[in-house]
């Protein structure tokens, strides 16, 4: 297990975990981040597209975050109880093509997924590459409620031995 | 006069632009936010930041897009007929958001369209674009939202 750029597969689809959808949770992020009615209340939520409470979409997206980076911080101490190197952290560029098929609504258990997908090195910067993963959510019921590409920066292994 | 101030979707145009006010973000609330969604170095840790890519401490994207969909349900959303966002074409993240930044944002109309099988239903693509007190553009997002159509003239010009 490595995370570096050139020990990635392409096409593996990674399990991330999942988590549980409470109603505390949506009211108290919608109140601090998206206070749109039909993430504040039932009530008002009936009268939306939603027809129930849900939860934000920035929401369910942090969540899938929590489990990428779960998953980094999991192998980097692996590694390192290795005593084998591991990669620098990298930030992410961008995300294209985010949608929110189906409303994560109160209670839905949502299992999250990161899949490598394309990778390119880079002549701006040395000793990194770009990796772009499809990133998704799926409730219990097997509907997909989160989808997107991300890209990361990720570091090269011939950085790190030189 | 309309007594109705609400901004229905018949009132917005390709090229309307709404600005959308500011928000000073704090290092308590980056560490906070990053560390229950987002803790990666760069993003609760000042001292390993510095040797991180991000040459210091500086707020999880995600963050910054809470921050952005915040300015935008206080300078527009609330005001309107929204039903929610479709979803994202593209988000980049172009600077770093650091601690005390304090950042503005604008939207912009770039199309409209009907529902074709909503008629109380119409769609923009927007373009929200956040600033950093200098001027410079931090990040920009490219979403579709929904909005509710004016009761009046529902199910016309589709």
């Amino acid at each position: 297990m490595s995370l570096f750029f050139e020990d990635i597969e392409l096409g593996r689809v990674i399990e991330l975990g999942g988590h549980r959808f409470g109603a505390e949770e949506i009211v108290a992020f919608a109140r601090e981040f998206d206070p749109q009615p039909f993430h504040l209340s039932e009530e008002a939520a009936r009268e939306s597209l939603f027809g129930h409470l849900c939860a934000s979409g920035w929401h369910t997206v942090s969540i899938w975050m929590r489990h990428a980076v779960a998953r980094e911080h999991r192998i980097r101490a692996e590694l390192a109880a290795a005593g084998e190197p591991a990669p620098g952290f990298g930030p992410s560029p961008g995300v294209r093509e985010l949608t929110w098929p189906t409303p994560v609504y109160v209670d839905d258990e949502i299992s999250f997924t990161t899949s490598p997908q394309t990778k390119r090195v880079l002549a701006s910067r040395p000793g990194w590459g770009v990796v772009e993963s499809l990133n998704e959510g799926v409730n219990q019921e097997g509907r997909t409620v989160l989808r997107f590409f991300g890209s990361l920066f990720v570091e090269r292994r011939a950085r790190a031995g030189a | 006069m309309d007594t109705d101030a609400k901004i229905y979707w018949e009132d917005v145009s390709p090229g309307d632009v709404f600005e959308l006010g500011e928000r000073r973000v704090g290092r308590e609330e980056i560490v906070a936010f990053a560390r229950a969604y987002d803790p990666q170095p760069f993003h609760v840790d000042e001292e390993a930041a510095k040797s991180t890519m991000m040459g210091g401490l500086a707020a999880s994207g995600w963050h910054s897009c809470c921050l952005m969909m915040r300015l935008m349900f206080e300078g527009f959303l609330s005001k309107s007929s929204s039903l929610g966002s479709g979803g994202l074409d593209e988000v980049k993240w172009l600077k770093p958001v650091r601690p005390g930044d304090v950042l503005s944002a604008r939207y912009s109309v770039l199309e409209t369209r009907a529902s074709r099988s909503r008629p109380d239903l119409g769609i923009c693509k927007s373009l929200c674009e956040v600033f950093n007190q200098a001027g410079e553009t931090v990040m920009t997002c490219r979403f579709t939202q929904f909005m509710g159509r004016r009761p009046a003239d529902r199910g016309a010009g589709a």
